[in-house]
C-alpha cells in the first residue's frame, strides 16, 4: 500500500478486494443445521448460549440454498451417503465441509463390522476441516471451525488461477 | 396360566402343531409354521389365552447347521401371562403366514425380520424393507451375509476380518 498511503481521510478503508472478500466471507460463513447421530448433540451444545457460535459468525441455516458450511455431524449410512450428497450438491457457491467426529471422518466405531456405515464421508463429498472426537467437545468444533475460517481467509477469489 | 396350561390349550384345539424341543426355556414354545395363522388367530380371541399384545418379533439364524426362525413374543394384559412362540423355516424359502392383520403392530415387526433375514411373511399388505435402502442386497444378519463393494458408485473399504485391531 505505499503509494496510496496517507493520500485518503481518516474514514477511508484500502484494502485489495481479495482481501476484503476474504474477510467477509470467512467472519460469516452460515452453516447448514442438520445432525445424524451424536455429534449433533454437542454441534447443538455448540450453537447455544454457553459456547455460543455466533460470537464467531456462525448462524445455523435449515436450507442448503443458504449455507456456506456443511458440517457432517454424525455417523453417514449409506443410505444416508446418498442424501448427503444431493444436499452438497443443493448448496450455493463457495462451499465447504467440516467432518466432525470419527464417525463422520472414518466410520468410527462402525470401521469394521457396520456392513451399512459410509467409512469416511470424503468419500462422496470434499472435506475441508476434520474435526477428531467421539464425539468432539464443543471447543474441540469451535476449534475445528476457525480453522476453516483460517482458511477462507486465505483465498483469493478475484484472482486469476494460472493454468 | 403356566406354560402346561397354554400347550393343553393349543393342544386340544391343533393337535400334533407343538414340536417338542427339550433346549427351550420356561416361556418358550416351538410350533409348526403351517397353520400358523388359525393358531394365531386362536391364541387372540380365545377368552382362556387372550393374548392381546404382540411384544416383539425377531429372527434367529444359528448357521448353516442350525436353524433360520421367526419368534414371536405375546402377552396377555388380561391374564398377565406371556409366551415366546418359535416358528423355524426352510433356509432356500423362508416363509411364513403375516399375523399382521392381527396385531397391527406386527406391520412394522415383519418388516424389519423381512429387512434383516429375508423371512417372507405371506399376507402382508406392504411387506417392503424398513431400515436398509430399498436396493439393498442381501439379508444383514444372516450368518452368511457379505457385504456390499460397492454402493450407487460409493467404494466400500474392505477390512480383514483376521487384522482386527493394529
Amino acid at each position: 500500500m505505499g503509494v496510496l498511503e496517507n493520500k485518503f481521510q481518516d474514514n477511508v478503508i484500502v484494502a485489495s478486494m481479495d482481501k476484503l472478500l476474504g474477510w467477509a466471507r470467512s467472519t460469516s460463513p452460515w452453516y447448514f443445521q442438520f445432525g445424524l447421530a451424536c455429534c449433533a448433540i454437542e454441534m447443538m451444545s455448540s450453537a447455544a448460549s454457553r459456547h455460543d457460535l455466533e460470537r464467531i459468525g456462525m448462524m445455523p441455516r435449515s436450507s442448503p440454498r443458504q449455507a456456506d458450511v456443511m458440517i457432517v455431524a454424525g455417523t453417514v449410512t449409506m443410505k444416508m451417503a446418498l442424501r448427503v450428497k444431493k444436499l452438497y450438491e443443493q448448496m450455493a457457491e463457495p462451499k465447504y465441509v467440516i467432518s466432525m467426529g470419527s464417525c463422520a471422518t472414518s466410520g468410527g466405531p462402525y470401521w469394521q463390522h457396520g456392513y451399512h456405515v459410509l467409512k469416511g464421508v470424503d468419500l462422496v463429498v470434499p472435506v475441508d476441516v476434520y474435526v477428531p472426537g467421539c464425539p468432539p467437545r464443543p471447543e474441540a468444533l469451535i476449534e475445528g471451525l476457525l480453522k476453516l475460517q483460517e482458511k477462507i481467509q486465505t483465498e483469493r477469489p478475484l484472482t486469476r488461477k494460472t493454468v | 396360566m403356566t406354560l402346561v396350561e397354554i400347550k393343553s390349550a393349543i393342544n386340544s384345539q391343533f393337535p400334533g402343531v407343538i414340536i417338542d424341543n427339550e433346549e427351550l426355556g420356561d416361556h418358550q414354545l416351538e410350533l409348526n409354521g403351517d397353520k400358523w395363522l388359525d393358531i394365531a388367530t386362536f391364541m387372540k380371541e380365545d377368552p382362556i389365552l387372550s393374548f392381546d399384545q404382540l411384544e416383539c418379533i425377531t429372527g434367529y439364524d444359528g448357521g448353516e447347521e442350525a436353524a433360520l426362525q421367526t419368534r414371536y413374543n405375546f402377552h396377555s394384559m388380561e391374564h398377565r401371562h406371556k409366551i415366546e412362540i418359535i416358528i423355524s423355516h426352510d433356509r432356500e424359502e423362508p416363509r411364513v403366514a403375516s399375523i399382521e392383520k392381527l396385531w397391527r403392530i406386527g406391520d412394522w415387526f415383519e418388516r424389519e425380520t423381512y429387512d434383516m433375514f429375508g423371512i417372507i411373511y405371506e399376507g402382508h399388505r406392504d411387506l417392503r424393507r424398513i431400515l436398509c435402502p430399498d436396493d439393498w442386497e442381501g439379508w444383514p444378519l444372516r450368518k452368511n451375509y457379505k457385504g456390499q463393494e460397492l454402493y450407487h458408485g460409493i467404494v466400500v473399504p474392505k477390512i480383514k476380518e483376521e487384522d482386527g485391531w493394529e
